[in-house]
């Protein structure tokens, strides 16, 4: 037995009755020279409804993580189960919203929403379909553009789309891959504040990864911190305990703020820096 | 207020006379190169000992073919509109099954890595055969000059519809297959909305590198084969020793090709989903 130290990831008695489990989860890829091993022991049990930011230097296997849990890939050990199912393939209860927006460019922000609708619900009526997709055009403000294809779409629009699609398919949890990483700073924003509000009125189980500090100080109940890879593991998870409904003045006016941002600054630069200066 | 409407202030108008113009100043280079090449030509077929006619003489010779395309004689003694459009008529037939069996075998190719490597290194071999090379073997096969000149044109325009298919297939973006995954789209959602849409432009491409080859094929083939066709007219007037005749066909061979490039590249623009 390894002596367990305090970067190990903490082994909390798992309940049964927990939303998202991922359970000693590691993933192993095999190469010419040896087997490569990008995560080892992951352990963390997500409340319904609970917003989780993942942070960590690039190469960690954040994104391999997320796809385990969306089942884009499958975990060499360990398993993850949603309400006690174990995930084994990609679906609809999972829904992502893809970095690069990945909306199909030859349909109109209406029909790349329409399209998941009526692939999950195909026996709902067509007006009720319909009324589904322009809700949730709606909801992300783009009723004008429902017949603009994302190449007229600036990209945080595009983005908005993405939100709509994966949320119009009342998803049990919301998985985001940096979804504003390619936007400028004044959209990024505006979007946290609207998928904060977004994720209060439809009380979404939410996923996210990202690499900036304040946005998951906005948006998340708990920071999850990864340790660098290779066998990257759970660094430590940090509670957020300001209050909601959250407002960005409100919060950056906390002086809880600023400790616990220096404490996950302290984490990535200096207990785990990256090797290679980014 | 009739004298308002006609007068050059009108926008629309205005916008018409300018797309004119520009369209002139485009062809003004084609013109000049292309009277530069006449005038050379007809210089060299001056020179003494000159084998070939000069253009004024091909024109001077060939008047009555110019003039009446639609003339309707005995057997394969017809206006060049009618050889002409025997030609088309069967690279017409032989590209559509080219198009339609190449699209799917493409498709199928793409999608499953096994009849990749099943079918590939086949197809890498048989796409270089010369179109010609088919033709007694489907002659011996088919036992018919007709049929077999329509299976030459479909076995030398499938191969880049074909590949080009393919290699679009597989190079559907993974994020909209991952789309298509994490939506469960059935097969036929998958087809008509990701796959179809992505891989377009590259059977557009395949498609417009096949027409070319259709119509490089048909003249040939029907040298051999005979009949009522371009082709078999071109060998009819040279070994009727009427070089002006072959020259004319010749030319028209050439403004039709570019007419059939145009016409795919036409449709292709219509067609090809934009960004």
């Amino acid at each position: 037995m390894q002596i367990l130290n305090k970067v190990d990831s903490p082994t909390a008695e798992i309940d049964p009755n927990a939303f998202l489990v991922i359970d000693n989860l590691s993933k192993v890829y095999p190469t010419p020279t040896g087997s490569y091993t990008v995560l080892d022991g992951i352990n963390l049990t997500v409340r319904e409804g609970e917003f989780i930011c993942v942070i960590g230097h690039s190469g960690c296997g954040k994104s391999t993580l997320l796809d385990m849990v969306s089942g884009f890939r499958q975990p060499t050990t360990g398993e993850v189960r949603l309400q006690s199912q174990v995930i084994t393939e990609p679906g609809p209860d999972r829904m992502v919203v893809f970095q690069n927006y990945s909306l199909l460019p030859w349909l109109s922000a209406y029909e790349n929403i329409f399209l998941g609708i009526n692939s999950v619900w195909p026996e709902k009526p067509h007006a009720e379909k319909d009324q589904i997709t322009r809700d949730h055009l709606a909801m992300v403000g783009l009723s004008e553009a429902a017949d603009k294809r994302p190449g007229q779409l600036s990209g945080g629009m595009k983005q908005r789309v993405c939100i709509a699609r994966a949320l119009a398919l009342r998803p049990q949890v919301l998985i985001l891959d940096e979804p504003f990483g390619a936007l400028d700073p004044i959209t990024r924003e505006e979007l946290q504040e609207e998928l904060l509000k977004i994720w209060t009125d439809h009380q979404v189980t939410v996923l996210m990864i990202t690499h900036d500090i304040d946005e998951a100080l906005l948006l998340a109940d708990r920071l999850v911190m990864m340790t660098n890879g290779p066998a990257a593991k759970i660094g430590e998870i940090m509670d957020i305990p300001f209050p909601r409904p959250r407002d960005r003045a409100q919060v950056m006016e906390s002086p809880t703020y600023y400790e616990l941002r220096n404490s996950a600054l302290d984490f990535l630069y200096r207990r785990f820096a990256h090797d290679d200066v980014e | 207020m009739a004298t308002n409407i006609s007068t050059a202030r009108n926008p629309y108008a205005t916008s018409f006379g300018t797309k004119v113009l520009n369209s002139l100043k485009n062809l003004l280079p084609t013109a000049v190169a292309t009277l530069i090449l006449l005038t050379i030509w007809q210089l060299l077929c001056s020179l003494p000992g000159a084998t070939l006619p000069g253009p004024i003489q091909v024109v001077e010779e060939t008047w009555p073919l110019i003039i009446d395309p639609f003339y309707r004689g005995d057997g394969t003694d017809q206006g060049l509109f009618w050889q002409l459009a025997a030609s088309l008529q069967r690279v017409a037939v032989g590209y559509s099954l080219a198009a339609v069996a190449g699209v799917a075998l493409g498709v199928l190719v793409g999608v499953s890595t096994l009849m990749f490597r099943a079918l590939d290194p086949i197809f890498q071999v048989l796409r270089t055969v010369p179109p010609l090379a088919w033709l007694p073997i489907s002659l011996a096969a088919l036992k018919d000059s007709q049929p077999a000149a329509i299976f030459v044109i479909f076995i030398t325009a499938i191969w880049p519809i074909i590949i080009n298919t393919g290699v679009g297939v597989q190079n559907i973006p993974q994020d909209y297959n991952n789309v298509a995954k994490v939506l469960k789209l059935s097969k036929m959602k998958y087809f008509t909305k990701v796959l179809i849409p992505s891989t377009v432009p590259y059977i557009f491409t395949g498609l417009r590198i096949a027409i070319g080859l259709s119509w490089l094929a048909i003249v040939a083939a029907e040298m051999l084969t005979g009949g009522v066709g371009i082709g078999f007219f071109i060998w009819d007037a040279y070994n009727s020793g009427i070089v002006s005749e072959v020259i004319l066909a010749i030319i028209y061979v050439g403004l039709v090709g570019l007419l059939l490039d145009k016409i795919i590249c036409f449709i292709a623009d219509r067609v090809v989903p934009a960004d």
